[in-house]
């Protein structure tokens, strides 16, 4: 009896240890669509959990499944806890060239791209795009590549713009958006997409992937409290000693309980800050000349800038909210009178706010010469993936699709309905003739900051490999410094150093 | 008299195991070897490039500082977990077992949170303990401590700790509840005549013969720490702040899935296998002479 029980009992373990330790990356089941991000975010783990028998080892329960990852980039901080209804998908019609698009563009936002490619499906009898969502950004690039290693790609997959360099090594496994227009007989014209969006996902002029939903960072900001706090919301604070000096005063008379915050920490006061006062984030373009790119931003501004919010965040007038978005919530609940956010938090923050707010451009430091130039963008463009089996009318299908989106009537209706950025110029001055900007004042400030220079080397976007990495790096050093357990400068030195080693060992998986 | 069954059909026994055995190798043997496999290789995420580089993954891995910190932070989760859980469970079974009215409602009640997904206690537990919209985050910031687990790595890791026990308890309750109900009630009977007080008849004859279930529990606890907190780690903290939450489970996803390192990501789980294996192997080892099987 007691050999047999321990036999046993060891049998379970070991089965239990060998499920666990798998890192296979399965492809994820068709799921759901997931509440979006919210904070904190309400991620889905169903862990089949089962009721225990007493004289037996419960069934070993399962490694985590890829699945469950959040919400990563910037997109829908926009978004509410819309109940998960499995909407019954449409068949593809008999009869048509049908492709499949991936998606990680959770509701509400998600809804408005399945209307998208509805209405195309619509405008034509002869292709048909089978819109699927696979779970947020992360999963849908896990699922791609998983897809991908099956011989099973689909053809389009929307993929977040940390993960463009990764697409972009990935030679033989995509098929670049300006050879398929060449294949296809499609007259892609670059110009007609705003440099800023297209740039992100361009190798020189020829455009790599097709720009889809893209925002970038603005400063919102609690007019009701600014007056509180004796404040001129007229006249918003346009540079760093200004925000400081706003965020102090907020705090000190009592308006809010904290003065300014940020989402998306390496983003808004990393990525764009780096932008915006023309100072490289690494060498090499930030990374578009090539692989060997190493990182710059340990420079004396970035340190500044970082010291900046450490006494910022000592005198009480910066509160750290948190990795990715979970500082959103801090604003609309009225904790915070200032927060940097990403231009499509507009409608949450609309929706969830109990005061009168508007928005501002980025601060800048003005002692910095020619600051600020333009932002950069966040979001997540359209990747056509290479598979076995492709025919030519399936890429035709494609560049059909991707020529609808690029109209300026959808694209100005896509840039008001879920308030990201329009992808072209076009649908930019469709939305103005329309009379948009003037009912809705702001909106079209993260265009303006966006454009309001050409970009330079700086300020065209990023291509670093295994970006999510070094976000997550610069989280964990930043955290620590505002812990006070090392230095502004120990931060972003460290910081730097991690990066490259990550950045070597892109290199090294591509010789 | 025992009567006994003889199988002549020697293919017969194997038939019979075979839906267990096709299970175990399809799911555990096979996805193992294949981390084994994969551990040992250098490979872009789309599978276009692959080299073999031998051990040069392990070695890399065992020589990264934030590895060994994990390992640091694992040990530390696990033992509390562990601690904890059966501690508390212990408490409320010996309450449970007693006569009194409602048990069974007492019951029922405590085995609730063990039907609840763990990423879904997390974000329970992430509501209530949130620094400006919890209930008990403001409370325990409104009585000065600066609480705050989304900064502080010490509250994170509490936070974490907590939310992952609190779900594992229901679990531990039963289990010690039926082991306590399965001792005799005649030695009981017999130690209170002999005059033995609670404490005296908790130590010397309910602990002892519920020892191999606290056994099992202790492995199976270990085993859940490890393996099972996943959820509660990824919905409250990322692994954050710093690395103060990063254990060796989250870890081997962070690598494999988020920075598409397969390989660092497989020697990682074959390492994380080996320790477990190790340990429960210890456990077996040190424990056998000590345990009292019915």
């Amino acid at each position: 009896m007691k050999k047999l029980f321990v036999v046993l009992s060891l049998l379970v373990v070991f089965s239990m240890l060998l499920s666990a330790c798998a890192p296979q990356p399965t492809p994820a089941p068709a799921q759901p669509a997931a509440p979006a991000a919210k904070a904190p975010e309400p991620t889905k783990a169903p862990e089949p959990t089962k009721a225990p028998e007493p004289t037996k080892a419960p069934e070993p329960t399962k490694a985590p499944e890829p699945t469950k990852a959040p919400e990563p980039t910037k997109a829908p901080a926009a978004a509410p806890t819309a109940t998960p209804v499995p909407t019954p998908r449409p068949t593809p019609p008999p009869g048509r060239v049908t492709v499949e698009f991936w998606f990680g563009l959770g509701k509400p936002l998600g809804d408005v791209l399945e209307a998208v490619v509805m209405d195309f499906n619509k405008s034509q009898d002869k292709y048909y795009v089978d819109a699927i969502y696979k779970g947020g950004y992360a999963d849908t690039m896990n699922a791609a590549i998983a897809a991908f290693r099956a011989g099973k790609a689909p053809h389009i997959v929307q993929m977040f713009e940390v993960g463009t360099a990764t697409m972009m090594a990935a030679k033989g496994a995509i098929k670049p958006v300006y050879e398929l227009a060449k294949e296809t007989g499609w007259n892609l014209d670059p110009n007609i997409y705003i440099p800023a969006v297209r740039g992100y996902y361009s190798e020189g002029d020829k455009m790599i992937s097709m720009p889809l939903n893209s925002s970038t960072p603005i400063m919102y900001f609690n007019v009701d409290a600014f007056k509180k706090a004796g404040l001129d919301p007229a006249k918003p604070p346009q540079t760093w000693a200004e925000v400081r000096a706003a965020a102090k005063k907020l705090v000190d008379s009592g308006a809010t309980k904290c003065g300014m915050t940020f989402e998306w920490p390496t983003w808004t006061q990393l990525e764009n800050f780096s932008a915006i006062h023309n100072v490289p984030l690494a060498t090499k373009a930030n990374g578009m000349l090539g692989m060997d790119a190493e990182l710059k931003f340990n420079s004396d501004l970035h340190v500044r800038h970082l010291q900046t919010l450490m006494d910022m965040a000592k005198e009480g007038s910066f509160k750290y909210g948190g990795r990715d978005g979970a500082a959103t919530v801090l604003f609309p609940s009225g904790e915070c009178g200032i927060i940097m956010a990403s231009s499509a938090a507009r409608a949450r923050i609309q929706r969830e706010s109990q005061f009168t707010w508007d928005v501002t451009y980025l601060p800048y430091y003005d002692d910095v010469p020619g600051a600020p130039i333009n932002s950069i963008i966040g979001g997540a463009s359209l990747w056509v993936m290479n598979s076995p089996g492709r025919t030519a009318e399936e890429f035709k299908a494609v560049a059909e699709f991707f020529k609808y989106i690029s109209q300026p009537d959808v694209d100005a209706r896509w840039h008001q309905e879920t308030g990201y950025l329009p992808i072209t110029h076009g649908g930019y001055e469709k939305t103005k003739a329309a009379g948009y900007y003037e009912k809705n004042p702001g909106t079209d400030l993260p265009y303006k900051q966006l454009t309001r220079t050409q970009p330079t080397e700086n300020s065209l976007g990023l291509r670093l490999g295994n970006m999510p990495e070094i976000r997550v790096i610069v989280y964990e050093e930043w955290e620590k410094a505002f812990q006070g357990q090392q230095t502004a400068k120990q931060a972003m030195d460290n910081a730097v150093k991690r990066g490259n080693e990550v950045l070597r060992n892109f290199e090294k998986m591509y010789k | 008299m025992q009567r006994r069954v003889i199988f002549n059909n020697r293919i017969l026994p194997y038939l019979l195991l075979l839906p267990q055995l096709a299970i175990t190798i399809v799911f555990f043997f096979w996805p193992a070897s294949q981390a084994i496999y994969q551990s040992l290789l250098r490979q872009d995420p789309f599978g276009l490039r692959t080299s073999f580089v031998f051990l040069q993954n392990f070695q890399t891995v065992l020589s990264d500082p934030l590895y060994l910190e994990a390992i640091e932070v694992t040990a530390i989760f696990s033992a509390s977990v562990t601690l904890f859980v059966m501690t508390l469970a212990l408490l409320l079974a010996l309450m449970a077992d007693r006569q009194i009215r409602g048990a069974r409602v007492y019951k029922t009640l405590l085995l609730w949170p063990y039907a609840l997904a763990p990423a879904v206690a997390a974000v329970l537990w992430g509501f209530i303990f949130h620094p400006s919209i919890g209930i008990l985050g403001k409370t325990l910031n409104g009585l000065g401590l600066n609480w705050d687990y989304q900064l502080n790595g010490t509250h994170a890791l509490v936070l974490i700790i907590v939310a992952s026990s609190w779900k594992q308890i229901a679990h531990n309750f039963l289990f010690f509840l039926a082991g306590l109900q399965s001792v005799p009630p005649s030695i009981v009977e017999a130690a209170m005549i002999d005059g033995a007080n609670s404490w005296r008849l908790f130590r010397k004859i309910l602990f002892p013969l519920i020892s191999p279930t606290t056994f099992y529990l202790l492995t199976i606890n270990l085993v859940f720490s490890f393996f099972d907190t996943f959820g509660v780690i990824h919905a409250l903290t990322h692994g954050g702040p710093g690395r103060a939450t990063t254990t060796l489970m989250y870890k081997v996803y962070m690598d494999g899935y988020v920075n598409l390192n397969l390989g660092h990501s497989a020697a990682q789980s074959v390492i994380l296998m080996v320790i477990v294996s190790a340990l429960v192997w210890l456990q077996f080892r040190s424990m056998e002479g000590k345990v009292h099987y019915a």
